[in-house]
């Protein structure tokens, strides 16, 4: 019945106001994070070689971000900003609707969510990254990879991101006076300046009335419409994402929105404990 | 058949051609429903990421509009191109890409349009924001409002506001789409009347 009749059979369970994996309509799924650059089990390995990197599971969507910092010269008209970017990748290896070979429209809308999440929240001020005015300044390569998608791919990018970038260390570098030569001095680090701290709430619309929580990839394809709503710690909104799909009154969004500020807190609590557990490395 | 209705408000302008219900290709074609393509060209240059987002938000925006069930296995294609931009480009998108629709005589569901808003560093509300006060504004909030119930079909947001600005605009949004639908019922009078 499952294959055959899809949406009836979500019918069902909603008129039980219950969803098939047993969970209520306004619960989330597990979730797990795992940052730094050592891995003790195999499965839940983040990068080595990256300057930042973690891995999240949301139920069974895994997102791992890797962030590498390099040096570049800021742009001319923007003498003390640095550069942020991010990109999203959805390879073929995580879910069969995506083929091999250049970005699709998902993957490459995900990326000027992300793009659009850093720049609303100003969550790393781009003059923070700026080393030298008009000569020198980092460029935070952000590559987010998904390697299995279970749905709810933008809350799950979004929190890796926050989660990989608190864990970045930035080497000092000093300009040379008389070379006019960057040094990079890898045994002093500090932590990378974070402002704020979003994180993404999404929801499924169903059938003009009916509002899911953490949709999973089935859920996403049945669904009529979805919203994303991002929101920082001070409860202000830094985006409210629907790209179309059915049309919702005014009080149905506040809805969204109250449910994101609740969620914001507990995934805030959830980072700050395993950046505490990992703090002694 | 080829229709091209404009939309400019102030000095923004975009050509919308669509294209359909015709024939799909065989990778594309969906069993059920008409599949929906929107492309946008930007002024200069070639299409980029944020283009690919653009027509993300428009197709799924036509998509709950659009009766595709009327025309399974058909291809729909919506080719918007900007003209000039002066501010509010994507509901000025939004637009044209209703008109477009309506032109066409795609059966539609509802209409919908679309209205930017910005908030100014002093929390005064701005609708249809020319580049500098976009540029100058803490947010800018666009809505596609549908005609039928004033329900929001799409949503983005720039920058950051609390939760009681956004309500605001979202009212204001409202209220502005009475008039731009009172424009849409004028020139489609105009047009049919002659």
């Amino acid at each position: 019945f499952r294959t055959v009749e899809p949406l009836e059979y979500y019918r069902r369970f909603l008129k039980e106001n219950c969803r098939p994996d047993g969970r209520e309509l306004g619960e989330f799924r597990a979730t797990t994070v795992n940052i730094g650059k050592f891995s003790l089990f195999f499965f839940s390995g983040s990068i080595t070689t990256a300057d930042g990197s973690a891995l999240v599971k949301l139920g069974n969507t895994t997102v791992i971000c890797g962030v590498k910092a390099e040096l570049a010269a800021p742009a001319a008209d923007s003498a003390n900003k640095g550069y942020i970017v991010p990109n999203v990748e959805l390879p073929s290896l995580c879910s069969e609707r995506f083929r091999s070979g250049p970005p699709g429209e998902e993957a490459q809308a995900a990326s000027q969510f992300i793009a659009d999440v850093i720049e609303n929240s100003q969550m790393i001020v781009k003059e923070d990254l700026c080393i030298a005015n008009g000569k020198l300044a980092w460029v935070l390569y952000c590559d987010i990879i998904c390697l299995d998608y279970d749905g709810n791919l933008l809350d799950a990018s979004v929190f890796a991101l926050l989660a990989a970038l608190k864990n970045v260390q930035l080497p000092s570098v000093v300009i040379n006076e008389e070379t006019g030569l960057s040094e990079v001095d890898l045994k002093q680090k500090t932590p990378l300046i974070i402002r704020k701290h979003p994180v993404a709430t999404s929801f499924a619309i169903f059938d003009d009335t009916l509002l899911i929580v953490d949709p999973t990839a089935e859920e996403e394809d049945l669904a009529t419409g979805t919203v994303t709503i991002v929101t920082d710690e001070e409860g202000r909104l830094c985006s409210v994402h629907k790209p179309g799909g059915s049309p919702l009154t005014g009080a149905k969004l506040q809805d969204c929105i109250t449910r994101a500020i609740t969620r914001h807190k507990e995934i805030k609590k959830l980072i700050d404990k395993v950046i505490k557990s990992i703090t002694p490395e | 058949p080829v229709t091209p209705p404009w939309l400019s408000p102030g000095d923004t302008s975009v050509l919308a051609g669509l294209y359909g219900p015709a024939e799909a290709k065989l990778s594309k074609e969906l069993p059920d429903r008409a599949a929906l393509e929107v492309l946008l060209r930007p002024k200069v240059g070639l299409p980029g990421v944020l283009e690919r987002s653009r027509e993300q938000q428009l197709r799924q925006t036509c998509e709950a509009v659009v009766l595709g069930v009327l025309h399974p296995r058909t291809a729909i294609t919506l080719v918007l191109q900007v003209l000039s931009d002066a501010g509010s480009l994507l509901s000025c998108c939004l637009n044209a890409a209703c008109m477009g629709l309506l032109d066409a005589g795609l059966p539609l569901c509802s209409l919908f349009c679309g209205v930017t808003c910005a908030l100014g560093p002093d929390g005064a509300i701005t609708l249809d924001p020319t580049a500098r006060q976009e540029q100058e504004a803490r947010a800018v909030l666009t809505f596609a409002i549908d005609s039928s119930e004033r329900k929001v079909l799409m949503s983005t947001t720039k920058g950051s506001c609390s939760v009681e600005e956004m309500q605001q605009c979202l009212a204001a949004a409202q209220r502005a789409a009475d008039t731009i639908f009172q424009f849409y019922r004028d020139s489609l009078q105009r047009r049919y009347s002659k």
